[in-house]
């Protein structure tokens, strides 16, 4: 048995037969990163240690005759954005590289009640921006299936190291297509939640009305069953919603039948690559054959949502940003004498150069004359969107779009900042509009690289897009046909 | 969208940020392209619709305003880049 093969309700169930001790999987997690960290690049912080020394009080419990519960001992990886007491949390950046979060994150307290087991803090795009983890200021991150492409971004470490079975699951966060898109590039299934369905307590701010947490997973069940132990409301954070907790994976009926689809068309017309438009087509042929009505609509909105979400996002970002200032924590320059000295000069060596661009560009559109002309056609703009979903919604159930226009790409061929921005096109009209999404794999181009699907639903209809992407994985089963081959 | 190099420097000024030399001209070909692609959301027929502050409809949350006290300042203090007498250090700021 290939332990880091398994997923998490796999790994449940041999627990709780007894035929693996959580140690076992521990170590085997251990020795899989070890082998595969210097190819993969996944990892700012490996807790490995850490982690064997907490697998081994576990078993002891269980020695000892006593129950655990369902999730004591399972290994998660953690996007390095989210707030872990006394475990660094960098953002990927300079400006963080030696920070220590004085406190945990909702979603870790969550997964720590739980008794889930770090295995460490995960690459990203710098703060989060950008579409390929080339952000990062510590390190680039290899996608799995061909090393010479890029994982995604800019939760490219969270879904390469799901896909290379060097953690079982992790948590991602996704402002405008960071939990879908890499998962989509990768070959996992990644769901970005409704926002204000998972508490942002603890999440270092990119665009605040954007973020949200969501599971990376290997399979639809292991995706609903992070969910669980993420959502709820959490009165620090004011946006979280005060709503009944559902159990996702009771909506795993395997059934489809009379299940509404719509195709927006405008997500299939130029700009999209024609392999993946071919793997997406194949797959609605298969949500009919499952008993679903299947149906073209029109929902024009892809190229004004992106214009949108870039001046939102960085309009928020600027404004987030504004705190690192190189006095209560983050890097410090040494150069200069005084106060404001200390502004300009930790803030212009401390950040990258995407992180440098959003901000400028943030600034201007917030900026005096340029404010309505930008910012405020952007808000109405959002209201002109989230309307457009709407209608769709009023006659269907889910929304099938692609999640990427691409399989991944090769490293530096994106050449300009705006062509990497295209590659979310797909993907920021859900933040856009607050929804949920999932991506999961529908199949391989020519050259062998996972295709994503994206599963839109409306506002707190998770259970509706995880009943769908289930139904087709059980009739499709990509994880079976394909693996990641680690091409070099 | 034309954006003028003295621009970039007032918004850059505002943003706290220092650019070099070589960074300006690379953020004015980036800037440019990017607003222009931006000015797509002009395209976008808005007129008579509200703005969207926020991707839920919760307009205001209001709870008790209640003191939780965080006693671990030496988490936080070792965070800081520079601290003395249990205290973040910064240079002079009165002359």
């Amino acid at each position: 048995m290939n332990i880091t093969e398994l997923t998490v309700h796999e790994l449940q169930e041999k627990i709780a037969s007894k035929e693996l001790t959580v140690s076992e999987i521990v170590k085997a997690y251990s020795d899989r990163i070890d082998e595969k960290e210097k190819d993969i690049n996944a990892f700012v912080t490996i807790l490995t240690d850490d982690a064997i020394a907490k697998a081994k009080k576990i078993d002891e419990k269980i020695n000892n005759g006593q129950a655990i519960s369902g999730f004591e001992g399972i290994p998660i990886g953690i996007k390095d954005n989210m707030c872990t007491k006394g475990i660094k949390t960098t953002c990927s950046s300079k400006m963080l590289e030696n920070f220590v979060a004085p406190y945990d994150a909702t979603v870790i307290e969550n997964l720590n009640k739980e008794g889930l087991i770090s295995l460490g803090k995960l690459n990203m795009d710098e703060f989060a921006m950008g579409s390929s983890t080339e952000n990062s200021a510590i390190k680039k991150t290899r996608n799995p299936w061909n090393l010479n492409t890029v994982p995604g971004g800019s939760s490219g470490g969270s879904a390469a190291a799901v896909a290379a079975n060097m953690v079982p699951w992790a948590l991602g966060s996704d402002t405008g297509g960071s939990i879908r898109q890499p998962a989509s590039l990768c070959g996992v299934v990644g769901l970005k939640p409704t926002y204000g369905l998972v508490s942002r307590y603890g999440l270092v701010a990119y665009a605040s009305s954007l973020d949200q947490i969501g599971p990376i997973t290997k399979d639809v069940y292991d995706n609903a069953m992070l969910l669980n132990l993420i959502t709820g409301h959490d009165p620090k954070d004011s946006t979280s919603m005060d709503l009944p907790k559902p159990d996702y994976t009771k909506a795993l009926k395997n059934d489809v039948k009379g299940l509404k689809i719509a195709v927006p068309k405008e997500f299939f017309a130029e700009g999209l690559n024609p392999e993946v438009k071919a793997k997406l087509e194949e797959a609605m042929d298969k949500y009919r054959s499952l008993g679903a009505i299947v149906e073209e609509v029109s929902l024009d909105i892809s190229e004004y949502s992106l214009a949108t979400y870039y001046i939102i996002s960085c309009a928020e970002a600027s404004s987030n940003l504004g705190r690192f200032d190189g006095i209560r924590y983050g890097y410090r320059s040494e150069n200069g004498e005084t106060l404001r000295d200390i502004y300009f000069n930790s803030r212009s060596e401390g950040f990258g150069p995407e992180v440098k661009r959003r901000i400028i560009l943030g600034t201007y559109v917030l900026s005096s004359g340029y404010y309505d002309a930008y910012y405020k056609k952007a808000q109405q703009a959002r209201t002109l969107i989230t309307n457009e979903f709407d209608k769709v919604f009023k006659d269907y159930d889910v929304i099938l779009a692609p999640t990427s226009p691409t399989v991944a790409f090769e490293f530096n061929s994106k050449s300009s900042p705006l062509e990497m921005y295209l590659a979310d096109i797909y993907t920021v009209p859900v933040n856009v509009a607050g929804l949920p999404g999932i991506s999961i794999p529908c199949g391989v181009d020519k050259s062998g690289m996972p295709v994503g699907m994206q599963l839109i639903g409306n506002k707190f209809q998770e259970e509706t897009i995880l009943n769908a992407a289930y139904t087709y994985e059980q009739a499709t089963n990509f994880r079976a046909n394909f693996k990641p081959e680690f091409k070099k | 969208m034309q954006v003028s190099r003295e621009q970039l420097l007032h918004i850059a000024n505002l943003s706290r940020l220092n650019l070099k030399e070589e960074e300006i001209d690379n953020y004015l070909e980036n800037l440019q392209e990017i607003l222009t692609f931006a000015e797509k959301v002009n395209s976008a027929p808005v007129d008579g619709l509200g703005e969207t502050i926020g991707a839920n409809n919760k307009y205001n949350a209001f709870r008790k305003d209640e003191v939780v006290a965080f006693d671990d300042i030496e988490a936080l203090l070792q965070n800081a880049p520079s601290e003395e007498f249990g205290m973040f250090k910064i240079p002079k700021v009165i002359q």
